[in-house]
């Protein structure tokens, strides 16, 4: 086994494995390389979840080590942590990546605290540092305006919570095998005090984390009544809508269309901003975009600043123009097909 | 009922500039505030002192100006605060500064016991949302992280149904008492402080410790000694290069948009319209 073992946690709910633990799998390999005699393992944590291992040695995780037990059937902060905290003391990883999701910025707090080590939160950007060869994690902070780069000298392992979306998601090898280790959870269902009593799933299942076209609009789309144009268009495209702050603030959509620093960080291929000055709390959302369309009226909008093209004009003749083109440009397809 | 909450002053980062010609923050003139997560935490304290009787007791750590954090504190309904202030705080990760409001709030809760600990789900300069998870595992308590409401809650029972945001939805768990909640913003809505507690605030005068009095904290696990992690390099996002810039009142409304459908073609980043743009006919 490795001495220098790169980990990433497998975060699955239902027995479904969320899609940041393999662009985590991705990053570490990427890391292995300039980090001589390291190996990336995953760890895995749930009930009936073993078939996610196979998974994880796709993505590229050498060996999973599994800890399935009945009291880990819903994700519960107690147990998980002392689970995850166990294979910590016992198999001392040297790097332990998590996603910077709901549940991994609530599960890897706990870990780092309870093992006593550093946790660098929300990363960006992973790399190891050439002369002290440890982690250096980037990650940015107030509000977006400035990047720091964290390093963790004096403990083992290394943490950081990476945000979903921002590493590429790596192509999986189909053929690829690993090694399984099993270990048993120290607690008890009696031991844990808090009960999952019931959930409720959210009324709409709007993920636009994962959404391959964004139409977002901001304040100077003017009206709630205006997105209803930005929808037409995202429907259109296949996309769906997005929002910066003020919006959102102002009650125009709900918290969900939020994109940017205190919102959700999208990675689609393309984004259109209407109406959107582009603060830099919005810019750091949106900015891994493949193709970034940016209209304002405004041409010193900081928008422009990160757009691959920049229309000068009006949302309200521009996009109506754009609606109409698309259709014809669909039209074209479905006629040679 | 005794409800502590621990808050953190903050840069307002919505105003927050960046000096282009060196790089760096702008802090002046950059009013200091509490941390607007943190502000509804004491809203929800207030509310259940206001409910069962009992007290809110407020901690937090931070330079001598923090004091007037805490004077607002008050305002707003809040019995006792307490600022942790010593320069051998400074410099702090989130390991440390979980010990210290730990260690703090132990202390707190000798002299008086506590139902419920109340935090912001993160400070909006560090966006770290760790603190809460530390002080939770470092006290032995349940962490109930990202609540956003209060379904039941029973002092003498001992027994709460907290709400929690997950990404696909709403959790609802039963929890022991004390436990520890981290809140977002719609845990509770902010209202306007009454007058007695303006009057009260204009007199109150916070306590004041420090890394020593009238606890001695482990002075080999605050600030740079009891912080693992520290910052190697800051910087600000290098700048991407400026792509085109068409002007509808240049080019017209129906070439602009024409000459942007055959750049978005190009990129390739939507699928039907890359078809439309092919226009050698091989499907």
């Amino acid at each position: 086994m490795s001495d220098r073992k790169i980990w990433v946690y497998i975060e699955q709910e239902d027995g479904k494995a969320h899609q940041v633990s393999w662009e985590l799998l991705g990053a570490a390999n990427r890391l292995t390389a300039e980090l001589e005699g390291s190996e990336v393992e995953g760890v895995l944590l749930g009930y009936n979840v073993a078939h996610i291992a196979k998974e994880a040695y796709r993505y590229g995780a050498r060996r999973v080590y599994l800890i399935d037990d009945p009291v880990l059937e819903k994700y519960r902060n107690l147990p998980y942590a002392v689970g995850a905290s166990q294979l910590v003391e016992k198999y001392h990883p040297e790097i332990f990546l998590v996603g910077a999701t709901i549940l991994g910025r609530d599960l890897a707090g706990s870990i780092a605290t309870r093992v006593r080590t550093g946790l660098t939160a929300d990363s960006t950007e992973l790399a190891i540092d050439e002369n002290k060869k440890i982690l250096a994690a980037t990650r940015p902070t107030f509000g977006g305006n400035l990047m720091a780069t964290i390093l963790c000298q004096t403990k083992r392992p290394q943490m950081a919570t990476v945000r979903p979306r921002v590493l590429p998601l790596p192509a999986p090898l189909p053929k690829a095998n690993g090694e399984l280790i099993t270990e048993l959870l120290k607690m008890k269902e009696e031991d844990v005090p808090v009960k999952v009593v019931r959930f409720v799933p959210s009324e709409v299942q709007f993920n636009i984390e994962y959404a391959n076209v964004i139409v977002s609009g901001g304040r100077g789309v003017g009206s709630p009544d205006g997105f209803k144009l930005l929808q037409e268009l995202a429907d259109l495209l296949g996309g769906v809508v997005g929002a910066s702050r003020p919006v959102v603030d102002a009650g125009w959509l709900p918290h969900e269309h939020q994109v940017g620093q205190t919102g959700k960080t999208v990675r689609p291929k393309l984004y259109v901003a209407a109406g959107i000055s582009g603060a830099v709390q919005h810019r750091v959302g949106m900015s891994g975009a493949d193709f970034i369309l940016a209209i304002n009226t405004n041409p010193n909008a900081p928008i422009f600043q990160i757009a691959d093209l920049a229309i000068v004009g009006d949302l309200y003749k521009v996009i109506p123009e754009l609606i109409e083109q698309v259709k014809t440009a669909k039209q074209g397809v479905a006629h040679v097909q | 009922m005794h409800s502590i909450v621990a808050i953190k002053q903050v840069p307002d980062t919505t105003n927050v500039r960046i000096n282009p010609e060196t790089g760096t923050l702008i802090r002046e003139g950059v009013p200091a505030i509490i941390n607007p997560y943190d502000v509804h935490a004491i809203e929800m304290a207030v509310r259940l002192k206001e409910r069962f009787g009992g007290k809110v007791t407020v901690v937090t750590m931070g330079p001598p100006k923090a004091v007037e954090a805490l004077i607002e504190c008050v305002e707003q309904g809040v019995d006792r605060g307490i600022l942790i202030t010593d320069r051998r705080f400074a410099a702090a990760d989130t390991l440390a500064t979980s010990y210290v409001v730990a260690r703090a709030i132990e202390f707190v809760q000798e002299q008086e016991p506590v139902d419920l600990f109340l935090f912001g789900k993160q400070a909006i300069d560090g966006d770290t949302a760790q603190v809460g998870p530390g002080v939770a595992t470092r006290l032995g308590v349940p962490l109930i992280s990202y609540a956003i409401a209060i379904e039941s809650f029973d002092p003498m029972g001992r027994t709460a149904v907290i709400h929690r945001k997950t990404e696909r939805g709403t959790e609802v768990l039963q929890t022991s008492l004390p436990a520890l909640l981290t809140v977002e913003k719609q845990i509770a809505e902010v209202k306007r402080s009454p007058l007695p507690n303006l009057i009260k605030a204009l007199q109150y005068q916070p306590e004041i410790w420090s890394a020593e009095e009238p606890y001695l904290f482990d002075l080999d696990k605050i600030g740079i000694k009891g912080s693992p992690t520290i910052v190697g390099r800051a910087f600000t996002p290098p700048p991407k290069e400026p792509g085109d810039v068409v002007k509808v009142s240049e080019r017209g409304l129906t070439e602009t948009v024409a000459y942007a459908l055959g750049q978005i073609c190009q990129a390739d980043v939507v699928e039907f319209l890359s078809l439309a743009g092919d226009t050698g006919g091989n499907k």
